[in-house]
């Protein structure tokens, strides 16, 4: 009676260890194959960026001179970032403006883009050519394409609104007639007509975020809408509580890549002066201590929205 | 009867409001289409306005630049701007760099990004999400803060003093000027905008049902060959968006061509000095030293940009229904 008991016992305890053992092989295995995957990411991380980002740390407290077959450091100490706060009369405002575009510029491409995906979402026909041209910007404006644009003369003569000219086809004057009419405050207002002129920018810009919000609308499961349709519900319902909320976190996804797309744009004022006080001054130490801080600011700017923003998000699952 | 005729009335009265509200959809359905058509046409004709302008420029010769009864059809069209910047260029050279450069990085950012992200999306090992979140890390930084160390770390590249002691102690090797910086970073996932590669990527294969895998587990295949075999094949939608993306993004790019390439033309850097250029051909042939008028210098680098830009449009022509078609696909839930 109590042998087989034991023996069931026994084996109870013999089969738990070598099951449990098993397990833990096979979730082993699994996180040693996601290592492997992700090997080249880490090992990236490490040399081009890690230790670049270190000695870009060390750079900015010397200064740097480039000698026969390397580079000699002279220490400094907090010289380059007093230099670059105190001295410099462009840093600081190149910063505060390029704060400032960024911060009018992203809630307009959010806006933009997500009306855009919308409209690309409905079913008409040419809906594929109207596709295929929303994203033409993605070229038409990357990179150099964007450096040339930008201040080109027969451009700006040809009415393509450009940031620092006063004239154009797409100026919005008779808009700004009308909604002077309508005595809201002067700086909403401004607001709205800067949008206005500068809709080609924002355009523009949005390629990227209207390929995140088409695939989002995308993935909402129809029967949502189905179910709400039955019910009774408007399309203004359903917008606000179906689609809105099922897109939300890629509001804070777009917000994030919106951000930093307009931080390091290649026609970023700070951007340009990075590269000018390395290259045109070989001031490198100087040059490093303001991409450095530069790339705080961003970091914090982020920061702050990302924890502003995933408050309203809404997760799905 | 009378009761039938009540009915009647009374179905008749349903019937008009019905009728009335079917007129008000159908009317409100069709105003809103031919708004919806004038708004898009109006952003189409926005994008692909300035492109239309630089297409007239470009075969406008001086005289008709300064010429106020001239908009945007040419009075004498020419060739000639196309030639002169074709030549200041260099282009058959620039154009070949510029190609084998991208297909190079934008195939070893294409295999880095998919399996990296693949990594992230279905594996679980601890520090998964501190690594991921470097992934993000990595695109907030400017790549202006890297630039010096990356630059001088492919000066003399090393890895821990490995080829200086092979070597025999004369410190590492040159890389720049020679496409490998470009190559060893987009291999290890860190060229331009790779973070964002990866986010795509792994969102990509989150979207796809576990229950693929799971069947080919259980029909007994390996991880890699479930990997190789079920994963990639539905995965192509995603790999044709960031293909395209990373092709078209390394083309235009004058940040890390001018930083690693410095005597090696590629286009970017071609159109950013094709006025400079131009002026070296003039005095070249007539001895002359001519500045540019600024019209002038816009219409050069305005042609030039729609030539660099040519191969693009014809890249996007091609991958264009692909690439369209795999938005539809992404799947991207954040």
């Amino acid at each position: 009676m109590k042998t087989p008991a034991m023996t069931g016992k026994a084996l109870k305890a013999a089969a738990v260890p070598k099951k449990k053992k098993k397990g833990l092989n096979l979730s082993r295995k699994r996180a040693m194959m996601g290592y492997l995957f992700v090997l080249p990411f880490i090992i990236g991380l490490i040399t081009f960026f890690m230790v670049p980002m270190v000695k870009s740390v060390i750079f900015s407290f010397n200064r740097l001179d480039v000698v026969e077959g390397g580079y000699k450091l002279t220490p400094m100490g907090l010289e380059n970032y007093r230099k670059m706060f105190f001295s410099d009369v462009n840093y600081t405002r190149n910063l505060t403006d390029a704060l400032l575009y960024m911060v009018t510029n992203v809630p307009l491409i959010l806006i933009f883009s997500f009306f855009a995906a919308n409209l690309l979402n409905q079913k008409y026909r040419g809906r594929s050519l109207a596709r295929a041209i929303f994203f033409l910007p993605v070229i038409l404006t990357s990179g150099v394409m964007l450096v040339v644009e930008s201040g080109d003369l027969l451009q700006s003569s040809y009415g393509i609104a450009q940031p620092d000219t006063q004239e154009g086809a797409f100026r919005a004057v008779e808009l700004a007639r009308l909604l002077l009419q309508t005595r809201l405050s002067t700086r909403f207002i401004d607001y709205i007509i800067s949008a206005v002129d500068r809709i080609y920018d924002i355009v523009s810009m949005s390629g990227v975020q209207i390929l995140i919000f088409l695939a989002g609308l995308q993935s909402i499961p129809p029967s949502l809408f189905e179910a709400s349709n039955i019910e009774g519900a408007t399309g203004w319902e359903n917008f606000w509580k179906i689609t809105f909320p099922m897109v939300s976190p890629l509001i804070l996804v777009n917000t994030v890549y919106t951000i930093i797309d307009t931080l390091t744009n290649s026609t970023n004022a700070v951007m340009d002066q990075i590269d000018t006080v390395a290259f045109g001054r070989m001031d490198f130490g100087l040059s490093s201590a303001m991409a450095l801080v530069y790339f705080f600011a961003i970091f914090a700017v982020v920061g702050i929205v990302v924890w502003l923003v995933s408050k309203l998000v809404f997760y799905y699952e | 009867m009378k009761i039938k005729g009540i009915f009647r009335r009374k179905s008749d009265a349903l019937d008009k409001q019905q009728h009335r509200r079917h007129m008000l959809y159908t009317w409100g359905r069709r105003s809103w289409s031919i708004i919806r058509g004038v708004i898009i046409a109006g952003i189409c004709f926005l994008i692909i306005y300035p492109t239309l302008v630089k297409l007239s420029v470009s075969f406008m010769p001086e005289k008709d630049i300064y010429d106020v009864t001239v908009r945007y059809v040419p009075k004498s069209p020419t060739f000639e701007n196309y030639k002169t910047v074709y030549k200041a260029m260099k282009y058959p050279t620039a154009f070949l760099n510029t190609l084998k450069l991208c297909a190079l990085t934008s195939i070893m950012q294409l295999i880095s990004c998919t399996l990296i992200g693949y990594g992230f999306a279905r594996f679980k090992f601890r520090g998964r999400n501190t690594l991921f979140a470097l992934v993000i890390l990595t695109m907030i930084v400017p790549p202006q803060t890297l630039m010096l160390p990356l630059y001088l770390h492919f000066q003399s590249f090393d890895i821990f003093g490995i080829i200086s002691a092979i070597t025999g102690g004369k410190g590492g090797i040159r890389l720049l000027d020679s496409y490998w910086p470009f190559i060893l970073m987009s291999a290890t996932g860190m060229g331009l905008k790779n973070g964002l590669y990866i986010y795509i990527m792994r969102q990509f294969f989150r979207g796809m049902p576990k229950e693929l895998e799971e069947a080919a587990y259980v029909d007994g295949a390996g991880m890699l060959r479930t990997f190789v075999q079920i994963m990639l094949p539905s995965a192509v939608p995603g790999m044709v968006t960031i293909f395209l993306f990373s092709f078209v993004w390394q083309w235009t790019d004058t940040f890390f061509s001018n930083l690693f390439l410095q005597n090696t033309k590629v286009l970017a850097s071609a159109l950013s000095n094709v006025t400079f250029e131009i002026t070296q051909d003039i005095y070249r042939e007539t001895g002359v030293n001519v500045a540019l008028s600024p019209a002038i210098s816009s219409m050069y680098s305005n042609t030039a940009s729609l030539i660099v830009i040519l191969p693009l449009l014809i890249l996007y022509l091609f991958a264009q229904k692909r690439f369209v078609e795999s938005i539809e696909r992404t799947g991207i839930v954040g």
